[in-house]
């Protein structure tokens, strides 16, 4: 071989390559190949229900593989007159229909869409409440909650600071290892969420895989900011300690955003009580979000300006209010379960971060001190969960 | 609809102070009522019973003349937002000419059969059914795979008179097994079931079934192949008339058959309620009928997975001849129960003109499409 064929040229040919095949698979597939036996397969998942007096709104998606046609609709046993969905709802496509029909508020209500072939698809509704209007007000009531129960009480936790400087080493490692069991258990709590929550999406989009490649995702990229910030201040030293803070402060922000979410779908389905109780319950909990994100600090011999807390506080806190605005205004689990990953990947990756400051001379991570720490992060953290319960 | 008068107002009054009294805080209250009981909200929650006024004045104006009262009943369902009735999507009929029948015709449609006289003096009816599977628009836009006679539903209406000899052939044009099981009385070789006579009669056979017309009465036919459930819901059941020698006194008959269709065939009750097949049919074409003038209607329940069916008539009674077995009603009501294979005449005048409506009072069946209208003019 006198020359060498260019890199660029030999994969350009092979994709070329496979390109060709598919197109004549694409082609003549459909005639070497049998039809499938049986009747089409039907499926919709309803991703979104709005309720307006003498109105049910569904947002309607077709996850199976044929296309489905919703020919009449019943309520309660009572056809009832709808529009939207003119046509067949093509796979992986959505529509909304409107259904006419004298809901009584606080009552539950079983819709069935009967498809071309008579089949029967059904929705429930637990518990029929007028859905709120996404209007500004929305908008200001998820941003105070957002603030409520993001903001306010991961800064409070930060109070916790000056306290804690004062402690004597063995118990610093202790702090740490408190807040290892508190993201650990956030992590299983979210995560436990998250599956939850895929498996009532329709699965067209994935159910909990989403969760998992959400996870995934957040691990990586914190990871690889992680590596850039240190790479940076490489030669600079000392701000160790801030970083590790500032990386628990966006894995925390983007719990924080599920969280915020859940709370937002659920304000918005009617099937949350807002009251002094949830709120105060959010901000007992949270506040061990603060005391996590302030534990590196405890053994920085600088003190961190005021202006630094509060962006840690902020980063931690505020992407509730973002998660509790898309949560009132979309109804997606596919969405709800992704957004959820993240976080759960963001805390783990958190936790791997803080291991090596629960170490010990010898190097060890885990001893009686520590474990007891884990075990009491993760107890206060489910107790003070059962306050919040979604 | 009328405007509330003042002893109304009165008493809307009262019972609005009563709710307040019984409310904690009562400045909020005031502001959540106003919402909840708006002026116009409390003329329409009291006038929210079907004048027929209303009825009329509630189409779209597309249509004019007689033909006008026929299609305000639908209308006036879709102008209600649910309120106003059960309806399918727009008020939509199915494809009849598609389907090869239409309950407005079946309504009034008696097979006599081909008579011969015997040299006995007897008659003999004769009848050929054809076992035919057929896609039917059970709803607008459900197609469902029914199995049919002579390819409606319900089958043909055999009528003859006590003591005719009845001659009905039987084509098995299906691609599954069939039979017509006759309720009445006959040799058990013509019974219609597996293991007696001709037995199931396969795809592509015929038989013929013969027996005396006896008892006189209402009765049915079906098909008697098991599962026995599925072969009656998919659509293979008839209605089978003996008349009395003496006969019965004049009037206007129709033949009503109660069904339902289990379109997802979970064999658990219906997502579809008739009478004649297709649901909300007589509200879309009501039956015109005279002021003053009897009308009979020979009533069988087919009604498959529902323990019980019903038949009521809005201002009307009517009297009932269980079984049509005998010439003296046993009942003067205006709501019938039947179980299934039950069935029973009506008799009835109505004394006022304008729409009634007629319908399952297992209402839940009636919102499931068992309702219609009777149109009576002068």
């Amino acid at each position: 071989m006198t020359e060498r064929v260019p890199v660029w040229a030999l994969a350009g040919g092979v994709i070329a390559l496979i390109a060709v095949v598919l197109a004549t698979i694409a082609i003549v597939g459909d005639d070497t190949l049998p039809e499938r036996a049986g009747p089409p397969i039907e499926e919709i998942a309803v991703e979104s229900t709005r309720l307006e007096p003498n109105q049910i709104e569904l947002t309607l998606r077709n996850t199976g593989p044929d296309a489905v046609e919703v020919a009449q609709v019943f309520v309660a046993d009572a056809y009832a007159n709808f529009t939207g969905a003119d046509d067949p709802i093509g796979r992986l496509h959505s529509e909304t229909i409107t259904v006419d029909f004298p809901w009584q508020e606080g009552q539950p209500y079983l819709v069935s869409l009967v498809t071309s072939t008579g089949a029967v698809i059904e929705h429930e509704i637990p518990v029929a409440v007028e859905t709120p209007d996404n209007d500004g007000d929305l908008f200001a009531l998820m941003a105070l909650l957002g603030l409520y129960v993001g903001v306010i009480p991961v800064t409070l936790g930060m109070l916790l600071l000056p306290a804690m400087r004062r402690f004597r080493p063995a118990w610093i490692r202790i702090i740490m290892a408190v807040t290892v069991g508190l993201l650990a258990f956030l992590a299983v709590d979210a995560g436990l969420e998250g599956f939850e929550i895929a498996g009532e999406s329709g699965g067209a989009f994935g159910g909990t895989e989403l969760v998992l490649l959400g996870a995934g995702l957040a691990f990586m990229a914190l990871t690889a900011i992680d590596r850039y910030l240190s790479a940076k201040r490489e030669g600079e030293g000392g701000a160790s300690g801030f970083r590790l803070a500032l990386m628990i402060a966006i894995g925390i922000g983007l719990h924080n955003m599920g969280e915020g979410l859940a709370i937002g779908s659920a304000y918005a389905i009617s099937e949350l009580a807002l009251g002094a109780a949830l709120v105060v319950g959010f901000a007992i909990h949270n506040t061990t979000e603060g005391f996590a994100i302030v534990a590196p600090l405890v053994r920085e011999s600088e003190r961190p300006s005021i202006w630094r807390l509060a962006g840690l506080g902020l980063i931690a806190g505020a992407p509730a209010i973002l998660g509790a605005v898309i949560g009132a205004s979309v109804t997606n689990a596919e969405l709800s379960a992704f957004l959820l990953g993240l976080g759960v990947g963001a805390v783990i990756q958190v936790i791997v971060q803080i291991t090596p400051s629960m170490r010990d001379k010898s190097g060890r991570a885990l001893d009686a001190m520590t474990a007891s720490g884990i075990a009491a992060g993760a107890i206060a953290f489910y107790l003070t969960s059962l306050l919040v319960s979604v | 609809m009328d405007e509330l008068n003042e002893e109304d107002e009165r008493a809307l009054k009262v019972s609005r102070r009563k709710l307040l009294a019984g409310t904690l805080a009562a400045a909020p209250a005031m502001a959540a009522l106003h919402e909840v009981v708006p002026h116009q909200g409390v003329h329409d929650a009291l006038g929210g019973s079907q004048h027929p006024d209303a009825l009329a004045s509630g189409g779209h104006g597309s249509h004019t003349g007689p033909a006008a009262s026929a299609s305000s009943v639908t209308h006036a369902h879709l102008n209600g937002l649910g309120t106003a009735g059960a309806t399918f999507r727009d008020g939509a009929t199915v494809d009849h000419k598609a389907n090869g029948f239409n309950p407005t015709e079946i309504l009034r449609d008696f097979d006599m059969g081909k008579t011969t006289r015997l040299a006995s003096g007897r008659l003999l009816r004769e009848w050929t059914l054809i076992a035919a599977d057929k896609d039917i628009e059970v709803a607008p836009g459900v197609t469902f795979p029914a199995w049919t006679y002579n390819g409606r539903v319900p089958g043909p209406t055999l009528r003859c008179t006590e003591g005719d000899l009845l001659r009905i052939r039987f084509v098995n044009g299906s691609e599954h097994p069939h039979t017509v099981h006759f309720h009445g009385l006959h040799p058990s070789a013509m019974d219609g079931v597996p293991g007696a006579g001709a037995g199931i009669i396969d795809p592509g056979k015929s038989t013929t079934y013969e027996f005396d017309a006896e008892p006189f009465g209402l009765h049915l036919y079906h098909c008697h192949v098991s599962p026995l459930a599925e072969h009656i819901a998919r659509g293979m059941y008839g209605t089978f008339i003996v008349d009395p020698k003496e006969g019965r006194p004049d009037a206007d008959e129709m033949v009503m058959v109660q069904n339902g269709w289990n379109t997802t065939f979970d064999a658990e009750g219906n997502q579809l309620y008739a009478v004649n097949a297709i649901p909300f049919h007589y509200v879309d074409e009501p039956i015109k009928v005279a002021r003053d003038e009897l009308i009979r209607i020979y009533l069988v329940n087919i009604l498959e997975y529902d323990p019980i069916n019903s038949f009521h008539v809005h201002g009307n009674f009517f009297n009932y001849f269980p079984t049509g077995t005998s010439l003296s009603p046993v009942e003067f009501t205006d709501t019938v129960i039947q179980g299934q294979a039950q069935r029973g005449i009506l008799e009835m005048k109505f004394p006022y003109p304008g729409p009634f409506m007629f319908h399952a009072h297992k209402t839940e069946f009636a919102d499931l499409g068992w309702m219609g209208f009777f149109e009576v003019g002068e």
